[in-house]
C-alpha cells in the first residue's frame, strides 16, 4: 500500500491533465468545425429563437399538430419519462383520458386509428417527433381549424416526413416543430 | 417494422465486424507488440517518469491488486471532494448546489466502481466541473482499471509457471491512452457533428412557438457521452441519458452509441483468443455469450413490438409497439435492443425508460444483469465469465472422473472456494437487499419509494439492487431512490460487488499461474469445444437463472400473467 500511494497520486494528476483538460478541449476544438459549433441547432422565427431543432416542445392548440404527451411538460431544463409500469391502473386511466380528449378534438377519427404514441409519454419528455400516422390522424382537425384543403395539409406532412436511415434502417418520423412552423408559413 | 429489425441487425453485424480487428489490436497492446498508435509512447514514457513508475517491473498478483486498490482509494476521496463542493467550484453557470453527504457517497462510489447508478439528475444535480473532472474522469479511469485487471488475468493464463504477472500501471495507462481515449475522441467528434452539444454555456431561455417559457440544458455533453458508452459506464450527461434528444439526436447516433456499448466487451473476448493464440477458445466463449444474448434479445424485441396488452384492450393502434417511455426516432425494436445490450454489458445507459417496458422485457433485462457475464463490462465481464469457466471445468471434471484442468493447470479446492464465493455473492447481495427493502416498505409504506403499485413496485426494488450488484447503473427510474436508505444500501452493494469480483479472479489466476504446468494429453478435458460451451451455458443457467427464479416470479412474471 505504502509503495503505491505516491504513484497513485501522481498517476491521477497526470491523467487528469490528459483526460479532463486536453481531451474535452480537443472535442471542443473539433466542434468549432461542426455546422452548429457544438451549440445545438436552433430554430428562429423573425430573428427570434423559438426552439432547438432536436428538442421537442409543447403543442396543444387545435391549430397546431400536437406533440406527444410529456412527463416534464417539454421544459428542457430537465428531462424525464413517466416511469409508469404497463399494468399501473392510474396510468391506464390517464391513457383513457388522453383517448377521450383526442376524440373530442378530432371527432372524425375512429378510436382504432389513433397511434399509441399520441397517448403515451416519451422517454425523455422532449421527443421532437411523431410517426407519420401520428401526424395523419391530425390532418382533418388542422385543415378545418385553418380553413385549408386537407390535401394541402397532407402534402405538407408528406414533405416533412423523414424516412428510415438510408431508406433501410429504423422508423419514419415527422419533426413537429418544423411541421408547425411550415404550417404557419402556408 | 422490417426497417426496425434491419436496424438492430445492422448494429450487431457492425459490432462484430469492428470487434474482430479491435480484439487483435487489444491483444497486441497488452503483449507490447508494435501498433499504429505507437506515437503515444513518448507521452506514456513521460507519464511514467513523472509518476516514478518503472513500467517494465513485473509484479505478483498481490502487488498488482494492491496498486489497483490504492489508486481506487485515492479516486474515492477526490470524488467526494468534488461532489460535496461543486456549488462553489468553477464551471457552474446554472448555480447548481453541492450534493448532500449520502448522495455524494452514492454517486462517488457508483462512478468509482464503473456502475454509474444515478440518484441525481444531470441537469440540476451536478455542475460542468463535476461532469468532467469528476464523473467523466472516472468513466475513463475505472474502465481502464477493469481492463487492466483482465490483462493481468490474460497474462496469468498465458504463462506456464510464474508469479510475475505484468505491471498494473502499464496495463492501466495503455488501456486509457491506446484504447479508450482514441475510441472516445472519434465517437465524440461524430456526435458533435450530429448535433450533440459541446459548449460551456448555461441553460438557454426560450419562448416557444406556442408562447411557453422554457429552458434548454446544454454544456460539454459530447465528450462525456462518448466515453460513457465506450467504457461501459452508462452515466448520462442529461437526466434521461441517451433518450434525451441532445444526447442521442438521431437513428445514426443511436447505432453508433449502441455499437460502443458492446464493442469493447466483445472485442475483449476476441482479444483473449489472439493473446493466448487460442482462437477456438475465444469463439467458444463468444458463442456461449451470443447464444444467451440472442435468447434474451428475441423475447424483449418481440414483446416491445407487440405493445402493451392493456392498451391493446382499449382498441388502440399499437403498430409501432409499446411506446410509453420510448422515442419515435428509435422505435420499439431499437429500444428493446439497447435495453438488452446495456444490461448484457455493465453499461446501464438507456434510450428508453425500462420502468415502462412490457413485463417480460423487464424480466430479460433483470436476467441479463443477474448473469452479468454475457459480454459483461469492459474487462470485468470477462472476469465474471472466467469464474463460470472455472466452475464448469470443476463440475465436468467430476462428471467424467478426470482431474479438473484448465489451460494446463489443476483446479483444486482453494480456487473452487474462491470461485463459489464470487458466484454466490452476487445472488446474495441482490436477494438479501431486495428482501430488506421490501420488509422496510411493508412495515411503513409511507416511505413512498414506489412509483407503481403491486408486482411492478416489487420489480422496481429488485431492479435497483440487481443493477447495483451487476455494476450496471440502469434503473426502473420510477423508484424514488435519492433517500439515505437507498443511497447508502446501494453504495454498500456497489463496493462489494465491484472489488470482490475483481480480487477473486485475479487471485485464482495468480494461484493457477504459480502451479506446475501439465501438458495436454489424451486425458485432458477439452475446453474449446461446443460440448464444453454447452456445459458453461448450463452452469450459468443453473446458478443465475434458477437462484433468481422466485424473485422473478414475484415481480415481472406475476405482472406478465396479470396483464394477459
Amino acid at each position: 500500500m505504502k509503495t503505491h500511494i505516491v504513484p497513485a497520486f501522481l498517476m491521477t494528476a497526470t491523467l487528469f491533465v490528459l483526460l479532463v483538460v486536453i481531451y474535452p478541449l480537443l472535442v471542443w476544438g473539433f466542434a468549432q468545425f461542426a455546422p452548429e459549433k457544438g451549440q445545438g441547432e436552433t430554430v428562429s422565427v423573425n430573428g427570434k429563437v423559438v426552439g432547438f431543432a432536436n428538442v421537442g416542445q409543447k403543442f396543444t392548440e387545435d391549430k397546431y399538430f400536437w406533440s406527444r404527451p410529456s412527463a416534464v411538460e417539454y421544459n428542457a431544463a430537465g428531462s424525464g419519462g413517466s416511469n409508469k409500469g404497463p399494468s399501473n391502473p392510474d396510468y391506464l386511466a390517464q391513457v383513457q383520458a388522453r383517448i377521450d380528449t383526442f376524440l373530442v378534438h378530432n371527432p372524425t377519427i375512429p378510436k382504432s386509428a389513433i397511434p399509441a404514441e399520441l397517448l403515451t409519454a416519451s422517454g425523455s419528455g422532449l421527443d421532437p417527433d411523431v410517426s407519420p400516422q401520428g401526424a395523419e390522424v391530425q390532418v382533418a382537425r388542422i385543415a378545418k381549424n385553418r380553413n385549408l384543403p386537407e390535401n394541402k395539409v397532407r402534402a405538407l406532412v408528406k414533405t416533412h416526413t423523414q424516412g428510415p436511415l438510408l431508406g433501410l434502417f429504423g422508423p419514419s418520423k415527422v419533426n413537429i416543430l418544423a411541421l408547425n412552423l411550415a404550417l404557419d408559413n402556408l | 417494422m422490417l426497417q426496425e429489425i434491419l436496424g438492430i441487425s445492422l448494429i450487431f453485424v457492425l459490432t462484430v465486424l469492428l470487434a474482430l480487428p479491435l480484439g487483435r489490436y487489444i491483444a497486441k497492446v497488452y503483449l507490447g507488440q508494435p501498433t499504429w498508435l505507437d506515437f503515444m509512447s513518448p507521452l506514456e514514457n513521460y507519464i511514467y517518469k513523472v509518476c516514478r513508475i518503472n513500467p517494465k517491473k513485473e509484479m505478483t498478483w498481490q502487488e498488482n491488486l494492491a496498486a489497483l486498490l490504492t489508486i481506487n482509494f485515492v479516486w474515492f476521496f477526490w470524488m467526494m471532494f468534488v461532489l460535496m463542493n461543486q456549488g462553489w467550484l468553477p464551471f457552474n453557470p446554472d448555480h447548481n448546489p453541492s450534493m448532500s453527504a449520502d448522495l455524494a457517497f452514492n454517486t462517488a462510489v457508483s462512478f468509482l466502481v464503473n456502475c454509474n447508478l444515478q440518484h441525481y439528475s444531470g441537469e440540476t444535480g451536478v455542475t460542468y466541473f463535476s461532469q468532467l473532472a469528476g464523473l467523466m474522469f472516472m468513466q475513463f479511469v475505472t474502465a481502464g482499471t477493469g481492463m487492466a485487471a483482465a490483462a493481468i488475468v490474460f497474462k496469468a493464463m498465458k504463462e506456464h509457471q510464474t508469479n510475475q504477472l505484468g505491471n498494473f500501471y502499464s496495463y492501466f495507462l495503455k488501456s486509457c491512452t491506446r484504447i479508450l481515449l482514441p475510441i472516445a475522441l472519434v465517437s465524440a467528434v461524430i456526435l458533435v457533428f450530429n448535433g450533440t452539444p459541446m459548449n460551456w454555456e448555461g441553460k438557454a431561455n426560450i419562448v416557444t412557438v406556442q408562447g411557453d417559457s422554457v429552458q434548454v440544458s446544454r454544456g460539454p455533453a459530447a465528450a462525456m457521452i462518448a466515453i460513457k458508452q465506450a467504457g461501459t459506464n452508462g452515466g448520462g450527461y442529461f437526466g434521461v441519458n441517451s433518450a434525451h434528444p441532445l444526447e442521442n439526436p438521431n437513428y445514426l447516433t443511436n447505432i453508433i452509441e449502441n455499437i460502443l456499448i458492446i464493442l469493447i466487451p466483445i472485442a475483449f473476448v476476441f482479444a483473449l483468443g489472439f493473446y493466448l493464440n487460442r482462437k477456438k477458445l475465444a469463439w467458444m466463449i463468444f458463442g456461449v455469450m451470443t447464444l444467451g444474448f440472442f435468447l434474451l434479445l428475441s423475447v424483449s424485441v418481440y414483446f416491445e413490438m407487440q405493445g402493451n396488452p392493456a392498451i391493446t384492450k382499449m382498441n388502440i393502434n399499437q403498430s409501432l409497439g409499446s411506446m410509453e417511455g420510448k422515442e419515435i426516432r428509435f422505435g420499439a425494436a431499437a429500444s428493446a435492443f439497447w435495453g438488452i445490450a446495456t444490461t448484457t454489458t455493465s453499461n446501464g445507459s438507456v434510450n428508453a425508460m425500462h420502468d415502462s417496458m412490457t413485463p417480460l422485457s423487464g424480466a430479460m433485462q433483470l436476467i441479463d444483469m443477474m448473469i452479468n457475464a454475457l459480454y459483461g463490462g469492459v474487462g470485468v465481464g470477462f472476469l465474471n465469465f472466467y469464474i463460470f469457466i472455472i466452475i464448469a471445468v470443476f463440475i465436468s471434471g467430476l462428471m467424467v472422473g478426470r482431474t479438473p484442468e484448465f489451460l494446463g493447470k489443476k483446479i483444486e479446492a482453494k480456487e473452487m472456494k474462491i470461485a463459489t464465493i464470487i458466484a454466490l455473492l452476487h445472488t446474495f447481495l441482490i436477494l438479501a437487499f431486495t428482501a430488506l427493502s421490501s420488509y422496510v416498505f411493508t412495515q411503513d409504506p409511507s416511505v413512498g419509494w414506489l412509483n407503481n403499485p403491486s408486482f411492478h413496485g416489487f420489480s422496481e426494488m429488485l431492479y435497483e439492487y440487481t443493477s447495483s450488484s451487476a455494476n450496471n447503473g440502469s434503473g426502473f427510474e420510477g423508484l424514488s431512490d435519492n433517500t439515505p436508505f437507498w443511497n447508502i444500501t446501494c453504495g454498500i452493494v456497489l463496493i462489494m460487488s465491484r472489488y470482490i469480483p475483481i480480487i477473486g479472479p485475479i487471485a485464482i489466476a495468480g494461484i493457477l499461474a504459480n502451479k506446475k504446468y501439465i501438458p495436454e494429453s489424451a486425458g485432458t478435458l477439452k475446453t474449446d469445444t461446443a460440448t464444453f460451451g454447452f456445459m458453461v451455458f448450463a452452469v450459468i443457467f443453473i446458478i443465475a437463472a434458477l437462484s433468481f427464479f422466485p424473485a422473478l416470479a414475484l415481480g415481472p412474471l406475476a405482472e406478465f400473467f396479470t396483464l394477459r
